[in-house]
C-alpha cells in the first residue's frame, strides 16, 4: 500500500518531536544521576579525597552488572519499576524513566574516566590551598573535566537517540515506532528512509553542537 | 616557625612498607630559607607534604607556630593550610581558569569578595611580574611564567610559610635563576619563611641560608649554608656540593702531575676572616718556600667568601714541613693524593 504523504507528514513531524523530547529529558535526568555517580566513583577511588573502598566497589559492582545488559531487556526487565515510578509503562514519558537509568551508567563511567585524567597535582594543590572536599568537586573537578565531559555527553546523546528508537519499538512513541509500525510491519520503505534520515539529521546536530561548545571550552 | 620531631612516615604496599621518612628532627625558623637536598627517592617530597598533612606522619610530631598538625580538626587543618602556600616542579596550574582565575581562587575558597580578590590579584601580578598576562590561559605561558603565577597564587593567602616542591627542577638554567631571586624577594620583602626541597645544589648556594641533606629517608647532615659547603661530612653531601663545585682536580689530572715528578698537593681552606689575610704568602716567606697554585677558587657563599685552594711547596722537606704546620692553625689544610679526584 502507498502512504498518503499529506496526513503522514505532521505524524512524521509529532514523532520526531517525541524524539527529542525522549532524549532531551533522558539527557538532563541521566546526565543529573550519571554525574553524581561518575564523581562518587571518582572520589572514594584509592589516595582519593573521600577515599571510601566499601562505597566504590559497590558502586562498581552494581555498574558493571547493569551496564552490559542489552538496552531492549534492560527495558522490558525494568517495566514492573517505570510502572511503580511512572504509572504506566507505555507512551513517550514512560521511556524516559528506563533510557535515563541507562544513560546514567553510561554516563557515570564517562565522567570517572574523564576525571581520571585530570592531573592529580592539581587536585592536590587545592588540597593545599584549603579546599573542603565538595569545594573540590565544584570548584576542580568538574570545570577541570568539562571539556571532554561535554564530549562525552555528545556520544551518549547519540546512543540515546539509538535508545529512542529501540523505546519506540515498545510502546514509547517517536521516529522508532513510526520506523517500525509503518516501514517494518507495513513494508514501506519510503517511510523507512524518511525516519532514517531524520535521525541522521539530529545526529549531526547533537554531534555539531557537542563539538562546538567543547571547542569553546577547551580552547582548541 | 616549622619543628619536626622525631617524625617517621612509612606507605603500606602490597609488597612491603616503604620507609619514606625515618625519625628527622629538624628546626626551620621563622625566614629562614631552608632547603631539604637529596637524590630522588630520598623521602624529601613526602617530608614536604607533611609540613600541610597532606601526608600525616606514622609517628612523632610536626608543628607549625607551635601547633601540632594532627591536632586539628579538618576544618582547622583547611585554614591553617591557608596560612602555608605550595608551589610546586609542574606547577598545578588550573588549565580551566586564567591567570587571574589561578591566583584568585584560593581567596574565592576563603569567600573574599570579588573586589577585594581582583585588588589583590592585580597587586600579585606587579609583585610577580605578569601584569600583562592577567587574562591569558596557563597554556599559553612559558615555564618560568608559570611557575610566577603558581607562586602568585601561593602568596594569595598571605601565608607565613611557602614551601615549594621541586619548584626549578623543570626549568632552564636561566629561568632558575629568575625563580630563585623571586623567592628570595618573597623571603626579604613579605618575610615569608621559605621550606624548599631539591636535588640541585646549585638552589641551596644560591638562596638558602640553612640545609639539610638527606638520603634514605634520613637528614644525614644539617646546619648553615656556609658550614655545610665548607666542611661536608658526611659524602652524599661532598657529592652535592661536588656537582657544583670540584674542590680538588679529577684524578686523571692528578696522576699526570704525580707522573710528572710533581711535589706534594695540599687542600687548603679559607674560610671568612682568613680570607683577608695574605696568609699563604707570609708563612712561606717566613720560612724561604715557594708555594705554587695548583687549582682552586675562591667564592662568595651567604655573603662569606671561601677559598679552596690545592697548592704545592718548593723547599727544604723540613721547612715545608713547618709551613704546613703554621698553616694548620689558622686554616684547613690536607695533602691531596693521587687517586682522590
Amino acid at each position: 500500500m502507498k502512504v498518503d504523504w499529506t496526513t503522514f507528514w505532521p505524524r512524521i513531524v509529532e514523532a520526531t518531536g517525541e524524539t527529542l523530547y525522549m532524549v532531551l529529558l533522558t539527557l538532563i535526568f541521566g546526565s543529573i544521576l550519571g554525574i553524581t555517580l561518575g564523581l562518587l566513583l571518582f572520589v572514594t577511588r584509592e589516595n582519593n579525597i573521600l577515599e571510601s573502598k566499601i562505597t566504590f566497589n559497590a558502586l562498581n559492582l552494581f555498574i558493571n552488572i547493569i551496564r552490559p545488559i542489552p538496552f531492549i531487556i534492560f527495558l522490558v526487565a525494568l517495566s514492573p519499576l517505570t510502572r511503580i515510578v511512572m504509572g504506566t509503562t507505555i507512551g513517550t514519558t514512560a521511556a524516559v524513566f528506563p533510557m535515563t537509568i541507562a544513560a546514567a551508567f553510561g554516563i557515570a563511567r564517562i565522567v570517572e574516566t574523564n576525571l581520571i585524567s585530570i592531573d592529580p597535582g592539581v587536585i592536590e594543590a587545592a588540597r593545599a590551598m584549603g579546599a573542603s572536599p565538595f569545594q573540590i568537586i565544584y570548584t576542580v573537578l568538574i570545570p577541570e573535566a568539562l571539556g571532554p565531559l561535554i564530549l562525552g555527553l555528545t556520544f551518549v546523546t547519540i546512543s540515546l537517540i539509538d535508545f529512542s528508537a529501540v523505546a519506540g519499538t515498545v510502546g514509547g512513541g517517536g521516529l522508532g515506532h513510526v520506523a517500525i509500525t509503518y516501514g517494518y510491519q507495513r513494508f514501506d520503505g519510503s517511510v523507512m528512509i524518511v525516519t532514517v534520515v531524520i535521525l541522521i539529521v539530529l545526529v549531526q546536530l547533537a554531534q555539531w553542537l557537542g563539538n562546538a561548545l567543547s571547542k569553546k571550552i577547551l580552547r582548541r | 616557625m616549622i619543628e619536626f620531631l622525631n617524625v617517621s612516615k612509612s606507605f603500606e604496599t602490597p609488597k612491603r612498607d616503604v620507609h619514606a621518612v625515618k625519625n628527622v628532627t629538624l628546626t626551620i625558623n621563622k625566614e629562614d630559607i631552608f632547603g631539604v637536598i637529596g637524590f630522588s627517592g630520598a623521602g624529601k617530597s613526602t617530608l614536604l607534604r607533611l609540613v600541610n598533612l597532606l601526608e600525616k606522619p606514622t609517628s612523632g610530631v610536626v608543628k607549625v607556630n607551635g601547633t601540632d598538625l594532627a591536632s586539628l580538626s579538618s576544618k582547622e587543618l583547611r585554614t591553617l593550610r591557608r596560612r602555608i602556600g605550595m608551589i610546586f616542579q609542574n606547577f598545578n596550574l588550573f588549565t580551566s581558569r586564567t591567570v587571574a582565575g589561578n591566583i584568585g581562587y584560593p581567596l574565592k575558597l576563603e569567600g573574599v569578595s570579588k573586589a577585594e580578590i581582583e585588588r589583590k590579584t592585580k597587586e600579585l601580578l606587579s609583585f610577580v611580574g605578569l601584569s600583562d598576562k592577567a587574562n591569558d590561559y596557563p597554556e599559553q605561558l612559558s615555564g618560568g611564567q608559570k611557575q610566577r603565577v603558581g607562586i602568585a597564587r601561593a602568596l594569595a593567602t598571605s601565608p607565613e610559610i611557602l614551601i615549594c616542591d621541586e619548584a626549578t627542577s623543570a626549568l632552564d638554567p636561566e629561568t632558575t635563576a629568575d625563580i630563585l631571586k623571586l623567592l628570595k624577594r618573597v623571603n626579604a620583602e613579605l618575610g615569608i619563611t621559605v621550606l624548599l626541597i631539591t636535588h640541585e645544589m646549585n638552589v641551596i648556594q644560591t638562596i638558602c641560608n640553612r640545609v639539610a641533606v638527606m638520603e634514605q629517608g634520613e637528614v644525614i647532615e644539617s646546619g648553615d649554608v656556609f658550614d655545610v659547603f665548607t666542611r661536608p661530612k658526611h659524602t652524599t653531601t661532598q657529592r652535592f656540593i661536588q656537582s657544583v663545585h670540584q674542590d680538588i682536580p679529577s684524578t686523571e689530572v692528578l696522576q699526570e702531575w704525580k707522573g710528572n715528578g710533581g711535589q706534594h698537593l695540599y687542600r687548603v681552606l679559607f674560610k671568612g676572616a682568613v680570607t683577608n689575610n695574605p696568609l699563604l704568602s707570609e708563612v712561606t716567606q717566613k720560612h724561604g718556600i715557594h708555594f705554587n697554585i695548583v687549582y682552586g677558587s675562591v667564592r662568595e657563599i651567604q655573603q662569606q667568601l671561601f677559598g679552596n685552594l690545592v697548592v704545592s711547596f718548593e723547599g727544604q722537606i723540613n721547612d715545608v714541613k713547618k709551613v704546613i704546620d703554621e698553616l694548620a692553625l689558622k686554616v684547613d689544610i690536607e695533602e691531596v693524593l693521587a687517586d682522590e679526584g
